[in-house]
């Protein structure tokens, strides 16, 4: 599903060029629930925003699901991001004026589908994170942990093929981010392949494959025993 | 334009984001309210300077005595100087061909009219019956005084507006008896004057009469002509230029008067004044367009703020949709059609509350120099659209700009 090779991204700050990421190559094949980790600063959300087509690449190959993302148009891009990416941020990103249910019929919008339709595949999204009942909530309105769901709702709604998650449960307390992994796993189990960034060892234990980052370069790369994160909830 | 679709998404934005709204709306409101009182009070400036001078017609020409200032040909200074109708009558015969309106007047000093109980002091003048034209006096009742009435010596009178109201009230004049000084003048007419109520507080008679039964004998007082139109300006000026010297000239060999005296006879050329006025009225309309125009533009300049504004303060949710997908240009869309919504309605709602305002006191505003602010409909419309087209390419550019930039970079944006 996801194919890198040899990736470099620098970064400019003033006369100094930062060297992040140093010629990353990683396989992900369709299905997977793979964990990214590594300390601070170590080019994980760098690497992750370019997956997502977020940020661009200096150097290197990226092909999602056999198409090469590489110097795509704006509008290329918008297409791809809305097709066949879902992010979710640490810090949820959602539109703070918009209602809970409005919130992920927005990717559906850019999508050109009709408001009924939209607001009906919403609230199926919605069910399934199981936050129906707060619809109309504007996102101030709601918990963290509701929001990350609406935020995962969001990213859904699309059907995407990739699932990005950038320390989705970072802002979170220990039990609502095994909730929030549980969910995460209920959809990698329905086949959606999913990456998530974390800095924590029981977030990345409930995935099944972890990929560590130390310097820019990957250093460990193992499968591993899931935990499903029910177990202790 | 006419995407559904995205109508619903920019209310749901306006509701949302009534504040911001809410101001945004404001300063536009404001800056075309503002515009539309000033050029109102433009028109109004420059309407209450044209009636000023449009008492009387705008070409008129006219002669009155004066005292000599030197002494000539063996006679003292300080001579009062008086006119006869033989100096009327000569210049009448001398340029008859070349004169489009003339009259000479006789004035009756001090006299009481009066109409059964009602009584008041007005102006009492003898003239001829171009005298109407002169004055641009407007016949509201009955008839002007006409050839008949000189040759007959006819005692019949026409009055002003004020005067009928002061004596008759709401009464019809015409066919009734005024006296004058004593002696009964029949009303043929009454009439207005754009000169208000000053010029309305006037009887006007036959010259023949007056002089008669006034005992003016061949006395008057002053003269005035006016020369037919012309469609260039500066040969009317010329062709009244050279009319009045040879009066002037004319009139101080008759008198015995010096040629370089000046106060001995007075002559007032309108077309001259004209050209003071109108090059006033001018200068008065260009600044207003300049003062509108500087508005236009801060105007502009302050929806290009607000739009620099709104999108500094949407980059973080610029960075989100464009997350989930959107596209530069439905971003670019976004932004404008928002404004542009807001900008045209705010922008409308000012437009229609200034014209509010000049048609409910406009009508009442009546000075010296302020009359009856108005403003011209299509420009002000005009002015809108400007202003919303201009606040649309001033907000284009920070949209588009913030509509290009990296989405992790919009993310980050706090
Ligand atoms: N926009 C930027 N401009 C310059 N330097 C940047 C930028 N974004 C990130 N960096 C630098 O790149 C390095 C990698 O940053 P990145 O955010 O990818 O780290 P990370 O692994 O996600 O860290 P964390 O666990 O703290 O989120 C850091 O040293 C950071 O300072
Ligand atoms: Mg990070």
């Amino acid at each position: 599903m996801i194919k890198i090779e040899n990736l470099h991204k620098s970064y400019q700050t003033g006369a100094n060029s930062l060297h992040v990421l140093k010629g990353l190559n990683l396989n992900i094949k369709e299905g997977e629930l793979v964990s990214i980790m590594g300390s601070s600063g170590s080019g994980k959300s760098t690497f992750l925003n370019i997956l997502g087509i977020l940020d661009e690449a200096d150097e290197g190959k990226y092909l999602l699901d056999g198409v090469p993302i590489k110097n795509l148009s704006e509008k290329k891009a918008a297409n791809y991001r809305n097709k066949f990416l879902g992010f979710i941020f640490q810090s949820f990103n959602l539109i703070g004026y918009k209602s809970a249910i409005d919130n992920v019929a927005l990717p559906l919008y850019y999508q050109g589908m009709k408001r009924a339709e939209r607001l009906d595949r919403a609230m199926q999204y919605l069910e399934k994170v199981g936050l129906a009942d707060w619809a109309t909530h504007l996102p101030n309105q709601l918990s963290g942990g509701q929001k990350q769901r609406i935020a995962i709702a969001r990213a859904l709604a699309s059907d995407p093929k990739v699932l990005l998650a950038d320390e989705p449960t970072g802002a979170l307390d220990t039990k609502t981010s095994y909730e929030i992994m549980n969910l995460i796993q209920e959809i990698n189990d329905e086949g959606k392949t999913i990456l998530v960034v974390t800095h924590e060892e029981d977030i990345a234990e409930m995935t099944k494959r972890i990929v560590h980052l130390r310097d820019g370069v990957i250093i460990k790369d193992t499968p591993v025993q899931q935990k499903r994160a029910l177990d202790y909830v | 334009m006419f995407d559904l679709e995205r109508w619903e998404e920019i209310f749901e934005t306006i509701r949302k984001n009534k504040l911001r709204t809410f101001l945004t709306g404001l300063s536009v409101l404001s800056g075309i309210f503002i515009l539309v009182v000033l050029l109102g009070i433009g028109q109004g400036i420059q309407n209450g300077i044209e009636t000023q001078f449009q008492n009387d017609a705008e070409n008129r020409i006219s002669i009155w005595p004066g005292r000599t200032s030197v002494e000539y040909k063996g006679l003292n200074k300080d001579r009062r100087i008086q006119f006869k109708n033989r100096d009327y009558d000569h210049i009448v015969r001398k340029h008859e061909d070349h004169l489009q309106y003339k009259s000479s007047l006789y004035r009756i000093w001090s006299s009481m009219v009066s109409y059964k109980e009602e009584s008041g002091n007005f102006r009492v003048e003898a003239v001829y019956p171009n005298f109407q034209f002169l004055e641009n006096q407007d016949m509201v009742e009955g008839r002007y005084l006409n050839h008949n009435d000189l040759e007959n010596y006819r005692k019949v009178a026409v009055i002003g507006n004020k005067v009928k109201n002061d004596l008759f009230g709401k009464t019809p004049a015409v066919g009734k008896s005024v006296e004058i000084s004593g002696i009964n003048f029949k009303v043929v007419g009454v009439f207005s004057d754009p000169g208000g109520e000053r010029e309305e507080s006037l009887v006007a008679v036959p010259i023949t009469t007056g002089q008669r039964v006034f005992n003016g004998g061949d006395n008057i007082r002053n003269m005035s002509f006016t020369l037919p139109p012309s469609d260039n300006f500066d040969k009317a000026l010329e062709a009244s230029n050279n009319f009045t010297a040879d009066i002037e000239k004319q009139l101080k060999e008759t008198h015995f008067v010096a040629p370089e005296d000046n106060s001995a006879i007075s002559i007032n050329n309108s077309l001259k004044e004209a050209k003071r006025i109108y090059f006033m009225v001018s200068s008065i309309k260009i600044f207003f367009w300049f003062v509108g125009i500087a508005t236009l533009l801060a105007g502009v300049v302050g929806v290009g703020n607000v739009m620099l504004i709104i999108v500094k303060e949407r980059t973080k949710e610029i960075g989100i949709r464009k997350a989930l997908g959107a596209k530069p240009l439905s971003i670019v869309g976004m932004i404008l059609h928002e404004a542009i919504f807001i900008t045209a309605i705010a922008g409308f709602l000012g437009l229609f509350l200034g014209m509010v305002l000049l048609d409910s006191i406009g009508p009442m505003v009546k000075s010296e120099f302020l009359e009856h602010p108005t403003v011209n409909f299509q420009v002000a419309v005009a002015t809108v659209i400007i202003l919303v087209f201009a606040g649309a390419i001033a907000g284009f550019f920070p949209a588009w700009k913030a509509a290009r930039i990296k989405p992790i970079e919009a993310l980050n944006d706090e």
